[in-house]
């Protein structure tokens, strides 16, 4: 019998660089993973954990020292935890870690300054058998969903890179190249985007955004209250720009308050004293006496939404791909979203062995993610707008829609699944199920 | 390399065929190139291989390395699409094609993915010859290629070891395919450049099961793809009208 010819692989004959082996030394400094996510916040961070419960090999890459990320002073932001996004977090391990911290939500009202008129959503209308079921979300501290999410990455096998400074991204026909100063380089078929609104890796990709700034700052801080809060979020729409009362832990809210940009900064500069008094003339005293806990931050508020959610290689996730006007608490939400469906892509495809990186794969997490995110930005924009005007037929229109919304039960039901994430064409993970 | 090629020339070899799909040996990867059906194709292909290799063999499809350990060979692997994911989910595989710029397109490719892929030029008779044997062949879209399907079958069926399987596709001699795969896809869409398909060489199910038994396989399993026009997405369906594939094994000795 005749033998085989030997094969011609000499060129390559050590060449053990799979793209789908463990993240470990292929030879000269160079790491293999599956994926490097860019930006180690709380939608990058999710995302690793997530997929690397799955059993992909993950790099994270994120600019600033963890130590730091944590400290209280660095983001003093709450953010709301929808009921679909705590699904996630649970199917993904990493909910345990963050419950002692978060707040429920039990009820939502909508209310426009000193107007009778209100809107309530009681969750425990939705009737779920489960009365543990009937929470339309949670508030959770970014510095302790941050916390949460670096210590499940500890015990994961996920190689999460920080502080490092990035030099050079080569994204090949084949394979994403990452070079950091220190001389490290990293190698995978896919790089993730979730280095926030003003990514770096979105503009090196030539991908432009659209938006505009709403000429408002959001003011945030946490106050103490000595009334409990009873597990209600506030929604108060004031001349200014709406205010928010969010329930936190041990007797406490997070405040966001909206002021146009132009009064923003002198509210910003008041003294201790004089700020808690602005405070209480929007707060009221429903809550009984309150005093602020900590530092206030202010955040410029603007919307915007990246022209390709993908590139060559590249996928964008989280504030990368948009950023929202937080009035309705879902900027986390969305980000949370992205993690859901670009993980379900990536699993499913690298069950059947695809490359992950490939356009088809990508276009797929496109497609699903464009239209979700472009509705929900439009509906938060357009409610924006329909609050901030002083136009009498449209504020007269708005009190009695607020009051009209109130007395269709079908209407609050949709309109409390929508706040709760449970709404639209769900990934598996926020159905509560496992990738 | 070349030079182990020049026994190539097998019965079962079309070359006119050979050249025509060498011609585009640089097109293989490219998504939104002449091979974009092919790309849309893929994962309902490779879906139905991994459920019939897994299932056949007793892995957990769910696993990232559901087929370790297997060997398993592409024949006709042009420039590795099956090839690739079959390595990827811990496979030793072999890509075997005719075509020698397929085999080199296909090298270049895994290089840049960065994946270590034993790619050969040559025949499923070159292959049998030289004594070779797989857990598992993987016949995908050759056979409407192939002059001599006696002898290619055949040559196939040898390379299978006992207990061993097949998965296979090709596309059914109806007119219903002639319309749609012939007609449409290569003149009415240019999906595919013309003279892709020939439909004279299309083989009925039976047919093809007919060939398979001959080489001393059995068939197990058969099913449907079509293209959905509205959703524009290919899909597994019972239907075998157009293009089918299958799961055959060679019991155990």
């Amino acid at each position: 019998m005749a033998k085989r010819p030997a094969p011609d692989r000499n060129s390559k004959s050590n060449r053990k660089a799979s793209a789908a082996a463990t993240a470990n030394d292929v030879g000269s400094d160079v790491m293999a993973s599956d994926v490097i996510v860019v930006g180690g916040g709380l939608v990058g961070m999710t995302f690793a954990a997530t997929l690397s419960r799955s059993g992909i090999n993950v790099t994270v890459i994120e600019r600033a020292d963890p130590e730091t990320l944590v400290a209280a002073p660095h983001d003093g932001r709450a953010s709301a935890i929808a009921y679909g996004s705590q699904r996630l977090l649970n199917a993904a391990g990493l909910w345990h870690g963050m419950k002692d911290h978060a707040e429920p939500i039990l009820d939502i009202r909508v209310v426009e300054g000193g107007s009778p008129l209100f809107l309530h959503f009681n969750s425990q209308a939705l009737g779920n058998k489960d009365p543990a079921d009937n929470v339309l979300g949670y508030m959770l501290e970014n510095r302790h969903n941050r916390a949460a999410l670096y210590a499940a990455a500890a015990k994961l096998p996920l190689n999460f890179v920080a502080p490092a400074s990035i030099t050079d991204i080569d994204r090949g026909p084949g394979l994403v190249t990452v070079t950091l100063d220190d001389g490290r380089i990293f190698q995978a078929p896919l790089l993730v985007a979730a280095d926030g609104v003003r990514s770096k890796l979105r503009e090196d990709a030539g991908i432009t955004v659209h938006g505009w700034s709403y000429r408002q700052v959001g003011i945030v801080c946490t106050v103490k209250h000595e009334k409990p809060h009873c597990g209600v979020a506030l929604e108060n729409f004031l001349p200014m720009g709406p205010f928010a009362v969010l329930p936190l832990k041990d007797n406490r809210s997070s405040i966001v308050w909206t002021e146009k940009e132009s009064t923003a900064p002198a509210i910003v500069a008041l003294n201790d004293h004089q700020f808690l008094e602005e405070l209480k003339r929007r707060f009221g005293d429903y809550l009984g006496e309150i005093e602020i806990e900590g530092m206030r931050w202010a955040y410029p508020l603007k919307l915007q939404h990246a022209e390709s959610y993908t590139a060559s290689r590249l996928a964008l996730i989280g504030d990368a791909a948009h950023g929202m006007h937080p009035i309705a608490g879902q900027g986390l939400n969305l980000g949370i979203r992205d993690v859901g469906a670009l993980a379900e892509v990536i699993v499913d495809a690298r069950r059947l062995g695809q490359d992950i990186g490939a356009k088809t794969v990508l276009d797929r997490y496109a497609q699903w993610r464009r239209f979700d995110n472009l509705t929900l930005l439009a509906v938060t924009d357009n409610l924006n707008k329909l609050f901030s005007t002083d136009v009498m037929p449209i504020k007269i229109a708005r009190k009695l829609g607020i009051a009209a919304v109130d007395k269709i039960p079908p209407l609050k039901n949709f309109l409390m699944e929508h706040a709760r994430g449970t709404v639209g064409d769900l990934p598996r993970l926020l159905q509560g199920a496992p990738l | 390399m070349i030079e182990t090629t020049n026994n190539s020339l097998d019965a079962s070899v079309d070359s006119v065929e050979v050249a025509r799909f060498a011609e585009a040996a640089d097109d293989w990867w490219d998504e939104d190139g002449p091979f974009r059906p092919l790309h849309q194709l893929n994962p309902v292909r490779l879906d139905y291989i991994c459920e019939r290799l897994c299932a056949h063999f007793g892995r957990n499809p769910r696993h990232l390395d559901s087929l370790k350990g297997l060997r398993i060979l592409d024949i006709g692997c042009g420039g590795g699409l099956l090839t690739e994911p079959m390595t990827r989910l811990g496979a030793e595989t072999v890509g075997a094609d005719a075509g020698e710029e397929n085999i080199e397109a296909a090298k270049r490719h895994a290089e840049l993915v960065g994946l270590d892929i034993d790619y050969v030029a040559a025949t499923a008779e070159d292959l049998a010859e030289w004594g070779e044997t797989f857990d598992a062949v993987l016949n995908m879209e050759v056979i409407e290629h192939v002059a001599d399907v006696n002898a290619y079958m055949t040559a196939c069926g040898s390379l299978i070891r006992p207990g061993g399987g097949m998965v296979f596709a090709t596309l059914n001699r109806t007119l219903k395919a002639y319309a749609l795969a012939v007609l449409g896809a290569e003149y009415v869409l240019r999906w595919m450049p013309r003279g892709t398909h020939d439909w004279n060489r299309f083989l009925k199910p039976s047919e093809f099961a007919a060939h398979l038994r001959a080489a001393g396989l059995n068939v197990d399993d058969l099913e449907g793809v079509k293209f959905d026009v509205v959703e524009h997405n290919w899909a597994r369906t019972k239907s075998l009208d157009v293009n089918y594939m299958g799961f055959a094994t060679k019991g155990a000795e």
